[in-house]
């Protein structure tokens, strides 16, 4: 084997890249909206719903309940409290969508009230939409806890109570998003340069040229992936450096993270690229790359974990989650830009990226045919 | 060199693609420096010899010597003395001229410090050294072409093979290209195969041709000798209006006729004497009260050759043949 040529190639590839930035820009203006729009529309607290508040019993203790909506309103801003006069109507309202939930003080809630009698309070939610019926339920349920705690704190309680300790400071959802942006920016350099680019020069007749010279198939495929690689891991750390600035990670410039962030990155992007290349290693239509890009990202993307939690997957989806090469991917790189670990944090998922760019490449050097 | 002095040694090869014989059987050699062509309609299995010749396409049976190397048991050493001009072009047009030459002087492991002198010399020769640092894609087709002959003498092969090098391009590209391939060999001691469909290509540049039709070599030797084996030395063309079933037959009675035959309405008379047949014919139409729509006199072509020998022209066009005995034409 012999390293010129497989430099060669890569040569051949890198000048090309830098000639014309459209691949460079083709890989990080997805990711890059993904994160800022996707980012910022997810994880946010809600605020300004509209809670239906359906007082049938008129009283001081339903009118107490009322008053403690309008704290709320006037304090988080979860939601606006709008009156109804009956349950019927405002149910409606909620199935239309002009209300997110419903709270009813039933007839007898101050006679409950006063008798000891589990006085109760009623919450109706559109369970639709989960996201919005868990934060009105979640501030509902505090509002409750809040009514039933006593006015006067006894002096010795044996209530256990649950201290909430956060390793992090708050992490916007963007920070959280950005492993999987960054992924994202290497998957598609791999499919643009692994995939696409690669089956047209095909097609057209370039791979011929090298066929013909004394090349071998394995200092080939060595130089088109080294060539994709090195293309991946500029994308990549590209899109971790302007994402981490747009999303505010701190101490981005840390030169230790910074050698870590390259080398998850640099691995990632052999993984993707070796992987890329051996599904096409055979593919001669310009069109298979093209059709196949949307399932791929799919299939590889959202099981990562890139966008919620793989703990809260189906087993099936799990189980897609572990040969994934985006899942650990994700894991690392999030684990270096919102936690801060060192090599700790990140050891496996580079041992399990680097066998799995092994197999890859030995798989793609042994389906990949010398002649035509 | 292989054995004898021979450049290219082809040894009974065969292509099959399932049912398609792409090449049936096929040897000849070329001595060392000659220009040597593959004359051929397309579709005639002339690319497909040229790959498996250049180890693009392994031989279903048979082999080829390239320079000595077996193109079966040694493919890297024929890669390393062939340089390869394929019919599609190979040049990345998103690099320069210079880029282009680089890559490929480096993939042939051409020293560092002979490439840029070798690149901007082999560029002059094809006359593109003013277009070393401009893009491939601005290029015109008969740049490109030059541009590829020239990268693929970037590693000083001993024998070059050009594969259909002027399809596609314009008259004066054509003529650009057949100069430098005879500028090429008059100044090296290259061989040089090129594949046409071209005659005038291969009666111009190829001093010994070997005509391909069906997968098979049908005849081969110089064009001069070619010519000289039909019967007649030139060629009467004519359309008659509504000659006599005997017409043909009347025809071959004339003097200096050899031969007479009819494709498409148009009677090929070849003759011995072009000019006393031409007036013979007109002559004898005239006794015999036959109108002539057009008749000419040219000297034998190659495709006159390629018509005889396969019993269709060049041009694709269907016809039906007859059969001949060409085996005195091997040597």
């Amino acid at each position: 084997m012999k390293f010129y040529r497989i430099w060669a190639l890569i040569e051949r590839d890198l000048r090309k890249f830098f000639r014309s930035p459209a691949l460079m820009m083709a890989s990080m203006v997805f990711p890059l909206v993904q994160l800022i729009v996707l980012g910022y529309a997810f994880g946010g607290k809600i605020k300004g719903a509209s809670m239906a508040f359906v007082d049938d019993d008129h009283s001081v203790e339903s009118r107490k309940v009322r008053e403690m909506f309008d704290g709320i309103q006037a304090g988080p801003q979860t939601f606006h409290v709008v009156d109804y006069q009956s349950l019927p109507r405002a149910v409606d309202d909620l199935r239309a969508g002009f209300v997110q939930g419903v709270v009813q003080v039933p007839q007898n809630f101050s006679r409950d009230f006063y008798q000891r009698n589990r006085p109760r309070i009623a919450f109706t939610e559109d369970n639709t939409d989960q996201v919005m019926a868990g934060a009105l339920l979640e501030r509902v349920q505090q509002m409750v806890s809040d009514m039933n705690a006593p006015s006067v704190e006894p002096r010795l309680d044996s209530q256990v109570t649950l201290n909430v300790v956060e390793v992090y400071p708050y992490i916007e959802y963007a920070k959280y998003l950005l492993a999987g942006s960054t992924a994202m920016a290497i998957f598609i350099v791999a499919m643009i340069g692994g995939g696409i680019t690669f089956i047209d020069d095909k097609s057209r007749g370039l791979h011929e040229g090298y066929l013909l010279t004394p090349i071998h198939k394995t200092e080939l495929v060595l130089g088109l992936i080294g060539a994709g690689a090195f293309k991946g891991l500029l994308a990549g750390m590209a899109l971790t450096i302007i994402g981490g600035l747009l999303v505010g990670i701190p101490r981005l410039w840390d030169p230790v993270r910074l050698f870590y962030l390259t080398l998850v990155v640099l691995v990632a992007s052999v993984a993707m690229i070796s992987f890329m290349f051996l599904a096409m290693v055979r593919v001669d239509d310009p069109l298979v790359p093209r059709a196949i890009f949307g399932v791929l990202n799919t299939l590889l993307f959202f099981p990562s974990g890139a966008i919620s939690p793989i703990e809260g997957f189906p087993k099936w989806l799990r189980a897609l989650s572990v040969i994934d090469p985006f899942t650990y991917t994700v894991h690392a790189l999030r684990n270096l830009t919102i936690k801060s670990t060192g090599i700790e944090g990140i050891y496996k998922d580079v041992i399990v990226l680097s066998c799995f760019a092994v197999m890859m490449i030995v798989g793609s050097i042994a389906l990949f045919k010398r002649q035509l | 060199m292989g054995a004898n002095g021979n450049a290219i040694e082809v040894d009974h090869l065969v292509k099959k693609f399932g049912d398609l014989v792409a090449v049936n059987d096929i040897s000849f050699t070329v001595p060392h420096g000659e220009i040597f062509g593959l004359l051929g309609p397309n579709g005639a299995g002339k690319t497909t010899l040229i790959r498996m010749m250049t180890t693009l396409t392994p031989p279903t049976s048979g082999t080829a010597r390239i320079d000595g190397h077996d193109i079966r048991k040694d493919p890297d050493g024929v890669r390393q003395v062939l340089g390869v001009i394929p019919q599609a072009f190979t040049s990345d047009p998103e690099l320069t001229a210079r880029e282009n030459m680089l890559i490929h002087a480096k993939l042939y492991g051409v020293p560092a410090d002979k490439r840029e002198g070798l690149i901007d010399r082999l560029l002059e020769q094809v006359d593109l050294l003013k277009f070393r640092d401009a893009l491939v894609r601005t290029f015109s087709g008969g740049m490109r072409r030059r541009l590829e002959i020239a990268r693929g003498l970037v590693h000083s092969p001993t024998i070059l093979f050009l594969d259909e090098p002027t399809t596609g391009l314009d008259p004066v590209s054509r003529t650009n290209v057949w100069e430098m391939i005879r500028d090429l060999r008059d100044k090296s001691d290259l061989t040089i195969l090129i594949t046409t469909h071209y005659m005038d290509e291969a009666d111009k540049l190829c001093e010994r041709i070997a005509i391909v039709d069906h997968g098979k070599l049908v005849a081969l030797d110089s064009p001069t000798r070619l010519k000289d084996s039909i019967p007649g030395t030139d060629v009467v063309e004519a359309e008659f209006d509504n000659p006599p079933p005997d017409w043909l037959d009347s025809l071959k009675t004339l003097p200096d006729v050899a031969s007479v035959s009819q494709r498409e309405g148009v009677v090929h008379i070849g003759s011995h004497n072009g000019p006393a047949t031409l007036t013979a014919v007109i002559d004898f139409a005239r006794s015999r009260k036959i109108v002539i729509r057009r008749i000419t006199v040219q000297s034998t072509t190659l495709d006159d050759v390629f018509l005889f020998y396969t019993g269709r022209e060049l041009r694709d066009r269907v016809s039906h043949g007859v059969g001949h005995d060409i085996s005195h034409l091997y040597r």
